[in-house]
C-alpha cells in the first residue's frame, strides 16, 4: 500500500517560488486540484498544493511563518486556484499577495474581526455582509439579488444577476451565509465518529464521503478494506450517483414545467431512497462505511434487493428516454448554460460538468479504487456540445452504468458467504494521506493529516468547490429564463461548497 | 400525449399516512429509544458511546432524540439497554418532550403546549402554507421536504402547500444548525410572516446543531434565533416525521383535533 503524497513524495519549496511551482506542475496532463492549509502549533501555516498527475496526486508543500503568513499569489498564473485562495484569505487570514480579486468567498469580515485561525479556535465570529462588495457597473444595468431565502425547497446560496432586463452580463454567487466551518471538527472527534461528519459535509453525497475519509485513514493505517465490504460500498456510492442525477433531472422537468414526468421522476427517486434504507436502516446510507470496511452485511438479502433495484432501473431508463425524445424539453436545455472546452481545460472541471464540455476524467477509471478495478466498470463517453443538455445525456448514460455496476454488486454480495465485514485499522502512520473518489457530482478529494496518532487535519474539497468557479462562465449568451437550468445542470451542493 | 397515458400508468402511489401507517415505516431507522434500563451499577461509561453527547447515565438512562444523529454506536455497543425504532410520528411540541423515556410531568406538559398552539392555530382551518429556510444544513433535510410534494406523499391532498413568500406563510420550516450568515435571513423571513405563525425546526442539526456544532459560526441550532413550536429530530428526518410535525403544527393530531373528524365525510 503506498501513501501517495506523503511527506517523502513531496516537494517541499520556498515560498517565494511556490506559485511558479505549482504553475508549473499543474502544466501538461496534470490538473491543479486544491489548496490546502494547515495550521501549525507555532501559528505558522503550512500551505499544500495538491495536484492531479494522470497516475495519482502530488503535493508542492511550502512553509509560512508566524506572523507573516503572505506569499506570492498562485493564481496570477492559475485562475483555478482562486477560490482556493479566497476561502484561506477568509479562515486563515493568509494574504495571497497580487491575488486578482481577494473578495470574500465564505467568511466575508470586517478588517477589524479576526480571522478564525488566528483569534481563539472555536470563538464565534459573524459574517458580515458590509465587508462584501455591492457594486453593479455599467449604465442601465441593475442586479437582481436572488437568495438567500429563494421560492422553493432549495439550500440557501446567494446569486447577483447583473442585467438589462434579459442578457445577463455578469453574475455573482454567494455561499458564505451557510458556511459551517465543519472541517475544522474533524480535530474534535475520533477517528471513527469522524467518519459520520464526513458524511454530514455534503448530506446527499454522504457515501462517496465516508468511503473518501476512510480511503485517506485506511492509507496511513495500512488497511486493506475485505473484498465484500468494497462490494458493499461500491454498491452504496452507486445508489447515491443515480438518487443525485434523478434529483438533477427532477429540477430539470420542474423548471421545464413537464409535469407528468416531474412526478414520475419523484416516483423513482422515492422508490430508490426507500431502497438504500431497506439495505441499511437509512435512506441516505449513512452508517454504512467506516473505518476499515463496511458496519455489517446488508439488511435485506441482496437477490431481493436487485430484483427491487431492476424494476426501478427499467421505470427510469423508460422515463428518460421518454423525456430525450420530448421537444419541449429539449428545447429548454439545448444551447443553454455553454461552457467551452478549453476553459473547462484550464480550471481542470471535474464530474458531469467538464464531460458535458468533452473534458475531465473519473476517477472510477482514471484511478481506479474499492472494487472497481474488477467491476468492469465502463467510463461514460464524453459530449462535447458543452450546454446543459450534453450535461444531461451524461448524467443519463452514468445513471445505466450506476444501475448496472450496483445490480452486479449485489450478484456478487448474494453469492458470498464472507463473514468479514472490517479489519480493525491500527494505529495512523504520522503523514498526509490524498485520497479521491468519484462522488456524484465529481472528484471528490479527501486530504487527512495525522500526528502523534491522532488526526490533525482533515478536508474535504469537494467537486461543487471546484466546479462552481466556472458556473458565472455558463452564462455567456444566455437569458434569465435559462438559469434554472444551467443551475440544476451544474448539481452544484451548496453545504459541500461553503464548507 | 405519450406523457398524459404514462401520468395514469401506475395507479395511485399515494400513501395513507397518517390516516393508516405506511409499509415503508419499519425500513428505516427513525429514532433510538431505550428499551430496558441496565442493571444498577451497569450504566457507567454510557454516556461516552454517543458522539453528540444524547446520552445521559441518569438514574434512568435516557437518550435525547433532539441531539442524537442516529449513528446506532449506543444500540451496537450496547443492544441490551438501546434499541432503534421505525417510527413515523418523532415530531414533538416541547424541547423537553424528545427526551425519552419521558421524566416526571411531560405528560402534562405535553397537553399543555398542545392546547396553547391549538388555541394560537385555530385560524390556518384546513389550509397551511409554508415557508422552508435553510440555516446551515447538509443538504438531505431538502431532499426529505422537497419530497413531500411528490406523488407518493402528496402533501396538497391534506391542504398543505409550498408558498414562494414568507408573507403568505404559515409555518416556516427551518433545517440545518444555525449557520450565523442564515441569522438575518431567518430572522427576516420571520418577521415577513403574517400571525399566528408556527416555527418547526426540522432535523437534530435545527434543533441542536448535532455533530456540526459547535464551530466558529454555528450557533447550535435555531433555537437560539428563533421561538422554535415544533421539534422534529431525525438526520435527516424522513418525509414521515416531518410530515407528523407539520400535523401538529396545525393540531391535526395529538387528541385535540383528530385528522378523521376534519375529513369531508
Amino acid at each position: 500500500m503506498t501513501i501517495q503524497g506523503d511527506r517523502l513524495g513531496e516537494e517541499a519549496i520556498d515560498r517565494s517560488r511556490f506559485a511558479e511551482a505549482v504553475a508549473h506542475l499543474s502544466a501538461g496532463p496534470n490538473r491543479f486540484a486544491g489548496l490546502f492549509p494547515s495550521l501549525r502549533a507555532s501559528g505558522g501555516v503550512e500551505l499544500r498544493a495538491v495536484v492531479a498527475t494522470p497516475g495519482g496526486y502530488t503535493s508542492v508543500v511550502t512553509e509560512l511563518p508566524p506572523g507573516d503568513l503572505a506569499y506570492p499569489s498562485v493564481s496570477v498564473g492559475l485562475p483555478a486556484a482562486s477560490w482556493y485562495e479566497r476561502e484561506i484569505h477568509d479562515r486563515y487570514g493568509i494574504q495571497p499577495k497580487g491575488h486578482p480579486r481577494l473578495d470574500p468567498l465564505v467568511l466575508p469580515l470586517l478588517p477589524e474581526d479576526p480571522h478564525p485561525a488566528l483569534g481563539d479556535w472555536h470563538s464565534q465570529v459573524s459574517p458580515d455582509p458590509r465587508a462584501l462588495d455591492a457594486h453593479a457597473s455599467g449604465e442601465g444595468l441593475f442586479t437582481i439579488p436572488y437568495g438567500p431565502v429563494r421560492s422553493g425547497v432549495f439550500e440557501a446560496v446567494e446569486y447577483l444577476v447583473e442585467t438589462f432586463g434579459e442578457d445577463i452580463p455578469r453574475l455573482r454567487s454567494r455561499m458564505y451565509h451557510k458556511h459551517r466551518g465543519i472541517d475544522w471538527r474533524f480535530e474534535d472527534l475520533t477517528p471513527d465518529d469522524g467518519v459520520l461528519l464526513a458524511e454530514r459535509v455534503e448530506g446527499t453525497a454522504s457515501v462517496a464521503h465516508a468511503i473518501a475519509y476512510c480511503r485517506g485513514l485506511e492509507q496511513l493505517t495500512g488497511t486493506e478494506v475485505p473484498y465484500e465490504a468494497e462490494v458493499v460500498r461500491l454498491v452504496h456510492a452507486e445508489l447515491e450517483r443515480v438518487a443525485n442525477h434523478l434529483d438533477s433531472m427532477i429540477r430539470h422537468s420542474d423548471g421545464s414545467y413537464q409535469a407528468v414526468a416531474n412526478a414520475r421522476l419523484a416516483v423513482h427517486k422515492e422508490r430508490l431512497l426507500r431502497l438504500r434504507a431497506t439495505l441499511c436502516g437509512s435512506r441516505f446510507g449513512r452508517n454504512v462505511v467506516v473505518p476499515g470496511g463496511v458496519s455489517g452485511p446488508m439488511r435485506r438479502p441482496p437477490d431481493e434487493a436487485r430484483s427491487e433495484l431492476l424494476r426501478i432501473a427499467g421505470g427510469v431508463s423508460d422515463d428518460a428516454r421518454a423525456m430525450m425524445s420530448t421537444p419541449s424539453f429539449l428545447d429548454r436545455l439545448r444551447g443553454a448554460g455553454v461552457l467551452p472546452a478549453d476553459l473547462v481545460a484550464a480550471h481542470g472541471a471535474v464530474g458531469p460538468v467538464a464531460r458535458g464540455s468533452g473534458l475531465g476524467e473519473d476517477v472510477r477509471h482514471a484511478r481506479p479504487y474499492g472494487a472497481y478495478p474488477s467491476s468492469g466498470f465502463r467510463p461514460t463517453p464524453p459530449h462535447d456540445q458543452g450546454d446543459a443538455l450534453a450535461r444531461q445525456q451524461v448524467r443519463l448514460a452514468e445513471m445505466d452504468e450506476s444501475f448496472r455496476l450496483a445490480a452486479d454488486g449485489l450478484a456478487i454480495l448474494a453469492g458470498c458467504n464472507e463473514r468479514e465485514w472490517r479489519r480493525g485499522p491500527g494505529a495512523a502512520a504520522d503523514g498526509t494521506a490524498i485520497s479521491s473518489v468519484e462522488s456524484p457530482q465529481g472528484e471528490l478529494l479527501y486530504v487527512v493529516e495525522a500526528d502523534g496518532g491522532r488526526l490533525a487535519r482533515v478536508k474535504p474539497r469537494c467537486a461543487a468547490f471546484h466546479n462552481f468557479a466556472l458556473f458565472p462562465a455558463a452564462f455567456r449568451g444566455d437569458i434569465l429564463t435559462d438559469f434554472v437550468f444551467i443551475e440544476a445542470s451544474f448539481g452544484l451542493s451548496i453545504a459541500g461548497v461553503a464548507g | 400525449m405519450p406523457w398524459a397515458a404514462r401520468g395514469l400508468r401506475e395507479g395511485i402511489v399515494t400513501t395513507r399516512y397518517p390516516r393508516r401507517p405506511d409499509d415503508h415505516g419499519p425500513d428505516f431507522v427513525a429514532a433510538v429509544t431505550v428499551a430496558d434500563q441496565p442493571v444498577e451499577g451497569a450504566s457507567q461509561g454510557i454516556a461516552g458511546l454517543c458522539p453528540t453527547g444524547a446520552i445521559s447515565e441518569g438514574p434512568p438512562v435516557a437518550v435525547d432524540r433532539g441531539r442524537c444523529i442516529l449513528c446506532g454506536h449506543c444500540v451496537d455497543a450496547r443492544p441490551e439497554v438501546f434499541a432503534y425504532e421505525s417510527s413515523l410520528g418523532t415530531a414533538r411540541l416541547h424541547r423537553r418532550l424528545l427526551v425519552t423515556p419521558p421524566a416526571h410531568g411531560d405528560d402534562d406538559l405535553e397537553v399543555r403546549v398542545a392546547a396553547e398552539l391549538a388555541a394560537r392555530v385555530r385560524r390556518f382551518g384546513r389550509s397551511l402554507h409554508i415557508r422552508h429556510v435553510d440555516a446551515g444544513s447538509d443538504g438531505s433535510e431538502e431532499w426529505e421536504i422537497a419530497a413531500l410534494t411528490g406523488p407518493i406523499y402528496d402533501v396538497h391532498r391534506l391542504g398543505i402547500f409550498f408558498t414562494a413568500s414568507p408573507r403568505h406563510a404559515d409555518v416556516l420550516l427551518v433545517t440545518g444548525a444555525g449557520a450565523a450568515g442564515m441569522a438575518e435571513p431567518l430572522q427576516r423571513t420571520y418577521h415577513a410572516m403574517p400571525e399566528p405563525r408556527v416555527v418547526v425546526a426540522v432535523g437534530t442539526d435545527a434543533i441542536s446543531g448535532g455533530l456540526v456544532h459547535p464551530t466558529y459560526v454555528t450557533r447550535g441550532g435555531v433555537a437560539g434565533l428563533l421561538p422554535v413550536d415544533v421539534w422534529v429530530p431525525g438526520s435527516p428526518p424522513s418525509p414521515f416525521s416531518i410530515l407528523h410535525g407539520l400535523l401538529l403544527a396545525m393540531g391535526r393530531l395529538g387528541g385535540t383535533r383528530p385528522l378523521r373528524a376534519r375529513g369531508r365525510r
